[in-house]
């Protein structure tokens, strides 16, 4: 095809026009490749390359240092196609200079070429964080074939490797150097691999396939600097002190668009060097593409929209313009054996709905984002076979109102003209169908279940074991339940939230029994049809795992309730009030005067005797609050969890020490009691209280767990509390010594902690398991007392660090302080600079 | 109106999940949201109800639930969802250069308001 007739003429009658590319990579060469096929005799086309070599495909670097290629194998342009098209290669030779008065460029060998028309295609840069050290032989970055030949060396002579970047380009230099042997740490800033591409759950699965793989995965992990050892790299420090020692340090943290060139000589550039649509820069001579370019205020750091740059600029040139609208872009890892697909925008908000399919059997997490019946966002793992179909309905914005109901299942289900009825599809399957995999029900044994009386989804679970086990078949069973009752279904047991269809009696035993370690697991495994819960079901899960595993599961910030988050009760004006441990409800002049400064110093508006026997300080701003502790740990005194799911306060009275009455020490064994269990969290508030006789003035038979003292020892009550729905307590034995009490209290504390739903105090638990449930628990088995009380004591081991002291010495700073400030200045003034980003 | 943005902080500076405040000379403080799926929002750091500040709320999906009395707010439009009536304002927001930018016209003009 020859275009000829459809362009200008030539400046000089004979000569071809004079096309300069600066840039031998993929956008430069394509783009070549395009102007070619339309206009193959219009140019004398003169190409620089940074790099000594013809153009390789660079996405394909991976696998050639995963040693799954040879160089030779990813050649796109070989020494051929230059001279067959007649096309002049200055490799190895950079432009140093553009005159665009001259339209010249001048290269740093010293080589001058002019130009009728410039394209500027130079790619990205790497980013390097400045960190001291960067510069230490041994640290290199991933961007072309000489930073392979790098790492390949120094894989054949030495063994650790740290990659800093958990995004797609890390992960493979990760991936490619552990199967050259190194042993290989990724340091990721964020707390999710891929951030960018992946949410919370993929990056999950993600994480726990490479560290499966052996790579070590550090997330929220910030460099500090890189550590010399004899005049090379050594090793990694991180900004909390840890260090990993390495022989090799790879930066992977992002790339700049390389717009240093076109800046110098005048043009336009912002982040990348500004195009329009036919990828002319500012000046009309001089064209752009690739990843150095900013279209539309977008740069691009995948080659799909740099091959529709190309088609557009080439038409542009040819004056037949298409004109390039910029893209949407999908990613894919290459690791092999992990498949993870991304696409369009995940990240929900107004409008769009998520459908979500988990299959933790097969390791599957799909995501498909709605939003006015149009795909707006797809996230796949372990399954990514549907990634383009999904990736055309998101480009082609096609409405998927009538494949909805199917669209999570795959192209191969939704497109299945009758079976795009999911209950059809359900009706379809024949009786010996299997339906529930882990239990091996046939559709036929749940159907006859279902006619022999169960109604509801828990009965047919009861009845058949059908999604008794992980739960994936629910969505099925439900539908052969509708398929069947039609309206005679009955609803099921009350769930955790709306995100999932198990309850806390499920939850609870799947945690411990099979070993779930964090929230997004749980979600995975336990199919949450929501990406990342909901204000309900995220407190109940972090304290479930945190009460599963002691010492192990760190506690999720996220997932807290602002009072616990910030160690203090919020008040209707955003402000804090700060209530100090006074053990037993005792006192002394240091603690009180530490108190009264408190007050006066940061100007608290009140301070209150509470019902619970402390003072209470109000009025305290977020910003004060460390300060605040930090006077108040310098009287000694902690945190009172007057905020927490957790031990609030033992109230005593005076006792045997003072009283006329009293019959035992009540106070002192208040303040044991209180020093035993402060710190522990616990699935809603716990008080206690300890009276010296039964008149008790504590008021310990409407608490928690109460004490009242008698001549012969100690009477131990529990399950009560004030509050809306008053109830007194249950009686639950009788003890003789104050180590008894306090054995049995511990034990108590535990069962609770190990068997209660989030939010369910103790009085109510008691109702909904029945006293003499609880009884049995701890006495049916003569050790069953002391295998509880230990296991709440080995808890506490890892509870009671005060988390004020930690709060005053500096952790968690950013939830106490701005993150930035906004001025009414004139604009140039009005910028504060960034803050220090967050631990 | 032309938009006068201003960066505020680092994208690294508030961790997915959580938010950051913004005190704003004459007009009223910004909390900036951060999603676990990775989206960053701004609104007014104080929610339609009763004026509780939405930054120190549970961020889930696109939504914050209010610490005071627990509405759910819309990130992205500032509306309450579920049964509840109320709006709060939204400021516009980008992401540019690792660094987040609001715009400070917006955020002036309701203080004019
Ligand atoms: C400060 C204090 C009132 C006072 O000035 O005396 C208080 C203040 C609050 N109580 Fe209380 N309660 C206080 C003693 C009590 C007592 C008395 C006691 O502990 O002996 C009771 C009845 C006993 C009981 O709990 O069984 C009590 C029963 C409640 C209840 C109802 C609990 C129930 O199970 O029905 C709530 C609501 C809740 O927790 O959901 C509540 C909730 C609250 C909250 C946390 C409301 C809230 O969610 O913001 C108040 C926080 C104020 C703050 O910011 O500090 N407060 N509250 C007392 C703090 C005690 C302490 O030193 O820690
Ligand atoms: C390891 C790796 C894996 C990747 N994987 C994928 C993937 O899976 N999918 C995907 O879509 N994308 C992937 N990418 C990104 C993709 O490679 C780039 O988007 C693409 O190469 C950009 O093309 P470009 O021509 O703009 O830049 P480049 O390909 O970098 O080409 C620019 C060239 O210009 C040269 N140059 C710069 N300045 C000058 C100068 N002054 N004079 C002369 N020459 C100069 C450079 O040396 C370079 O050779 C990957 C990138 C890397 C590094
Ligand atoms: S009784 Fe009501 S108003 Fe008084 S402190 Fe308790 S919760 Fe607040
Ligand atoms: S102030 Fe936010 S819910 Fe009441």
């Amino acid at each position: 095809m020859n275009l000829q007739t459809s362009i200008p003429a030539p400046r000089h009658a004979d000569a071809k026009e004079r096309l300069v590319v600066i840039g031998n990579g993929m956008a430069g060469c394509r783009a070549v490749e395009e102007i070619l096929a339309l206009e193959p005799d219009r140019w004398a086309i003169t190409i620089f390359g940074a790099e000594p070599r013809v153009n390789y495909n660079r996405i394909m670097l991976s696998p050639v240092l995963a040693g799954e290629k040879s160089f030779d194998e990813i050649v796109i342009n070989t020494a051929e196609w230059y001279a067959d098209n007649g096309i002049t290669l200055v490799s190895g030779d950079p432009v140093v200079h553009i005159d665009r008065a001259a339209q010249q460029v001048v290269s740093r060998g010293g080589r001058i070429e002019s130009y009728d028309r410039l394209l500027i295609a130079t790619g990205s840069d790497p980013f390097v964080i400045p960190v001291p050290g960067k510069d230490l032989p041994g640290v290199v970055t991933f961007r072309d074939l000489d930073d392979v030949e790098t790492m390949l060396a120094a894989a054949e002579t030495s063994s650790r490797a740290v990659v800093i970047g958990g995004g797609l380009l890390g992960l493979e230099a990760a991936h490619g150097l552990s199967l050259r042997g190194m042993a290989v740490t990724v340091v990721h800033l964020m707390p999710t691999l891929m951030e960018r591409q992946l949410d919370e759950a993929a990056g999950y699965l993600l994480k726990s396939e490479l560290e499966g793989r052996g790579m070590t995965i550090l997330t929220g992990a910030d460099t500090a600097e890189i550590i010399e050892q004899d005049g090379r790299v050594g090793g990694v420090r991180l900004k909390d002190g840890t260090e990993i020692p390495a022989d090799l340090v790879v930066m992977a943290v992002g790339i700049r668009p390389n717009g240093t060139l076109a800046k110098a000589s005048g043009l336009a550039v912002e982040r990348g060097i500004i195009v329009d649509d036919d990828m002319v820069t500012s000046d009309p001579a001089i064209l752009a593409v690739g990843e150095c370019v900013q279209h539309r205020g977008a740069c691009y750091g995948l080659v799909a929209p740099i091959w529709e740059m190309c088609r557009a600029l080439a038409a542009g040139l040819a004056a037949s313009p298409k004109g390039y609208e910029g893209s949407v872009t999908s990613t894919k890892l290459k690791v092999s054996g992990v498949d993870v697909f991304s696409a369009g925008d995940f990240s929900g908000g107004e409008g769009c709905e998520d459908i979500v399919l988990r299959d933790a059997a097969r390791g599957i997490y799909k995501r498909v984002v709605v939003k006015d019946d149009r795909v707006v966002g797809a996230v796949l793992y372990g399954d990514t076979q549907d990634g383009n179909w999904y990736f055309d309905l998101l480009r082609q914005q096609q409405d998927v109102s009538d494949i909805r109901e199917a669209l999570i299942f795959g192209q191969a289900f939704a497109a299945g003209g009758a079976l795009a009825d999911p209950n059809a599809a359900v009706a379809a399957l024949s009786d010996d169908a299997e339906i529930c995999g882990c239990n091996g029900v046939s559709k036929g044994k749940v159907v006859a279940c279902i006619t022999g009386g169960a109604a509801s989804l828990d009965a047919v679970r009861a009845g058949c074991k059908a999604s008794a086990s992980c739960g994936s078949c629910t969505d099925l069973v439900e539908r052969l339940l509708a398929l069947t009752l039609g309206d005679g279904v009955e609803e099921s047991a009350k769930t955790l939230c709306g995100c999932t269809s198990f309850g806390h009696d499920d939850v609870r035993p799947a945690i411990v029994e099979r070993g779930f370690r964090s929230i997004p697991q749980v979600m995975q495994e336990l199919h949450w049809s929501t990406p990342d819960g909901c204000s309900k079901c995220r407190p109940a899960l972090n304290y479930y795992l945190l009460c599963a595993w002691p010492g192990e599961y760190v506690d999720d910030q996220k997932s807290r309730f602002v009072n616990e988050r910030m160690h203090a009760n919020i008040q209707k004006d955003g402000t804090y009030s700060v209530v100090p441990r006074m053990w037993g409800g005792i006192t002394n002049p240091r603690e009180l005067r530490a108190i009264a400064d408190v007050v006066e110093k940061y100007d608290a508006r009140m301070v209150k005797v509470t019902g619970g026997q402390r003072l209470d300080i109000f009025g305290i701003k977020k910003e004060d609050l460390p300060a605040v502790w930090a006077d108040l740990n310098a009287a000694g005194m902690v945190s009172g969890h007057a905020y927490g799911k957790s031990l609030r306060t033992v109230k005593t009275c005076v006792g045997s020490e003072w009283c006329r009455f009293g019959t035992q020490d009540s106070t002192g064994l208040g303040v044991k009691l209180e020093q035993m269990s402060w710190g522990s969290w616990m699935p809603h508030k716990f008080k206690m209280a300890v009276s010296g006789c039964p008149r008790n003035c504590a008021e310990a038979t409407i608490k928690d767990f109460g004490v009242v003292c008698v001549d012969s020892g100690y009477e131990l009550h529990i399950g009560g509390n004030g509050g809306i729905k008053v109830r007194a307590t249950d009686l639950l034995t009788r003890v003789a010594t104050e180590e008894e009490a306090l054995e049995h209290c511990a034990a108590f504390v535990q069962l609770y902690r190990e068997d209660a739903w989030y939010l369910e105090r103790t009085a109510p638990w008691l109702e909904r398991k029945g006293l003499e449930w609880i009884k049995a628990q701890l006495y049916d088995d003569p050790g069953a007392v002391k295998a509880l009380a230990a296991r709440f004591h080995y808890s506490q081991q890892f509870m009671q660090d005060d988390p004020w002291a930690q709060r005053a010495a500096g952790d968690r700073a950013d939830l106490h302080s701005h993150v930035g400030r906004i001025t009414a200045g004139p604009p140039a003034d009005g910028i504060l600079k960034a803050m220090e980003p967050a631990k | 109106m032309s938009a006068d943005w201003v960066s505020v902080c680092a994208v690294g500076a508030i961790e997915p999940g959580m938010a950051g405040t913004v005190p704003v000379e004459g007009a009223e403080e910004i909390a900036i949201f951060h999603t676990i799926g990775g989206a960053f929002y701004a609104l007014v750091n104080k929610c339609p109800h009763k004026g509780g500040p939405l930054s120190q709320g549970i961020v889930h999906g696109d939504s914050v639930s209010c610490p005071l009395h627990n509405w759910r707010i819309s990130l992205q439009s500032g509306e309450a969802l579920g049964g509840d009536k109320g709006c709060t304002p939204t400021i516009p927001l980008k992401v540019e250069d690792g660094m987040i930018w609001l715009d400070r016209a917006a955020i002036m003009a309701r203080a004019g308001a």
